[in-house]
């Protein structure tokens, strides 16, 4: 693969120079401030005709719900998905470039991308920064050569598995597996083993919780169910919602459409395929 | 093992050799839940010695009294500290000879407050207990962990169990389960413990205390299944990978 030329500290990579100063420090008591992990139930499973991607939708700042909706099923290639779990900003980065680097290849070579490429080229770029960028990914897709369901973790490691969980949820989504998985599954058991391990973690890992996301891979093609289940709905106290007191009357409605100010320019340049 | 210490150490300077700072033979998760006629206990039969599975016949359950079944995960030796304790009371309270005994519940306050004065003494018994019974036709199921922490609910787990077969028992438990439908319960958590616990062995005893008394059966062994295609040849897609 082609590298850019980028801007890189003397040495290259990451500089190790504290290294052996926070040590000693340790030794002393005074341990340095440690990374925020975001909390999450992320699984895929093998089915039938395909895979079958699973995540939660809680993003955590330590112990604050930053986002209460956010999406951790990646795009990596059309028939290719990525969930992540771990620091956001390292799954999100580290997913993209992978995506990126996946189209250059397609171009390249004119053929559909395949779920091992992805694979080393995310283990490949994880094991150089040595476990600092912390992404714990579940790849999955279907190619030319069947289905395929990988777990990446942050040093790199990966493992190929017919069913897998990743994340603070891990444990409970993968309970649910352990007792419930079989070979051979139809596309509607998947969706509901798969919808089921989530909401196992959801309701038992205090990292994740909201709604459950899926994303189902064939060789046909890919469908992201968004919020396919919404097992934590707001609730209000009255069921009309929030509504003003009696008191204050309309007198006047009044609307002025702002007008759109949109030019098209018409025979710009195109972009060269 | 060397005793190590950090300087800033909150204890001070006491190097005391008779505190538990470190478990050393430990049994790994028991799961318990109350069905129709009682409780029902499982635990495997395993004791490691860190990472060596040294021991392979511990039973982690015993009858206590007439009408409690305690199980316990953690530290063997503690264990065995605890049941001579609890000898000591339930035969105390037999001298008493009044026609009462001592239940579940008082059983489980008595092991609360041994549990809590130990660990404010810095000095724990490394134990997390599931402790269940039956009197007078009532079910009773505690826990007490190591630090004092005690509940009693209608299932419980130690150790791992908390991560991985509570979820099961939240979503699969209900009132009145049948002899055969707990045990099927507690099998299937028992092989999630099997595929995803180190600690664990093949090798589980089933314990069941109802109104007429305790019941530890034979030790026996979970199939497994490995016969999934993905496992068969992992880098068929990619040669090198795994």
């Amino acid at each position: 693969m082609s590298k850019s030329v980028i801007e890189t500290p003397p040495k290259g990579g990451f500089s190790f120079d504290l290294c052996k100063r926070n040590e000693m420090l340790s030794k002393k008591g005074v341990n340095p401030p440690s990374f925020r992990k975001t909390g999450t139930t992320i699984v895929g499973l093998i089915f039938q005709d395909g895979v079958i991607l699973g995540a939660d939708t809680r993003a955590t700042e330590g112990p604050i719900v930053c986002d209460k909706n956010c999406e951790k099923i990646h795009y990596m290639a059309p028939n290719i998905y990525c969930c992540g779990a771990g620091t956001a900003a390292d799954t999100e980065a580290v997913t993209d470039m992978v995506s990126s680097q996946l189209q250059l290849h397609r171009y390249h070579t004119g053929r559909e991308s395949r779920v091992v490429t992805a694979l080393t080229l995310l283990k490949r770029h994880l094991f150089n920064y040595q476990g600092y960028v912390s992404a714990a990914l579940v790849l999955g897709g279907v190619d030319v050569t069947g289905p395929h369901l990988h777990t990446i973790y942050p040093h790199g490691s990966t493992d190929t598995l017919p069913f897998a969980t990743m994340g603070s949820g891990s444990l409970a989504a993968m309970a649910v597996f352990e007792s419930k998985y079989r070979e051979g599954l139809t596309r509607n058991e998947g969706i509901e083993l798969v919808t089921e391990a989530i909401c196992s973690g959801i309701f038992n890992d205090l990292g994740s919780g909201s709604n459950v996301d899926i994303c189902v891979i064939t060789k046909g093609g890919k469908e992201y169910l968004r919020n396919h289940l919404q097992p934590n709905p707001r609730t209000y106290t009255s069921s009309k919602g929030y509504s003003f007191p009696k008191k204050t009357e309309v007198l006047l409605t009044k609307i002025i459409p702002l007008k759109e100010k949109v030019e098209i320019i018409e025979g710009g340049d195109a972009m060269e395929e | 093992m060397a005793l190590k210490q950090p300087e800033n150490s909150l204890l001070g300077s006491e190097s005391d050799p008779h505190r538990t700072l470190y478990p050393y033979v430990t049994g790994t998760s028991v799961v318990a839940l109350k069905y129709k006629d009682g409780i029902l206990m499982a635990a495997d039969m395993g004791g490691s010695y860190g990472s060596t599975l040294r021991y392979k016949s511990v039973e982690r359950m015993k009858p206590i009294g007439k009408h409690s079944l305690l199980g316990a995960s953690g530290e063997i030796s503690d264990f065995q500290e605890i049941l001579r304790y609890l000898d000591e009371l339930i035969l105390y309270d037999n001298m008493w000879d009044d026609g009462n005994s001592l239940g579940p519940k008082e059983v489980h306050n008595y092991l609360t407050r041994v549990m809590y004065n130990r660990r404010n003494k810095f000095n724990p018994l490394w134990n997390s207990l599931v402790l269940g019974g039956v009197k007078n036709g009532n079910k009773y199921l505690g826990t007490v962990s190591m630090i004092g922490v005690n509940f009693e609910d209608n299932h419980v787990a130690t150790g791992f169990g908390n991560h991985l077969a509570r979820p099961i028992l939240r979503q699969e438990w209900h009132e009145n389960l049948s002899f055969e439908d707990g045990v099927k319960l507690l099998e299937k958590c028992m092989h999630v413990f099997l595929y995803r616990d180190r600690s664990a062995v093949n090798k589980l005893q089933i314990a069941k205390i109802t109104e007429e008394g305790v019941t530890i059966h034979q030790p026996y062994s979970l199939k497994t299944y490995w016969e999934f295609s993905a496992f068969k040849n992992p880098a068929q897609g990619a040669i090198g990978s795994w």
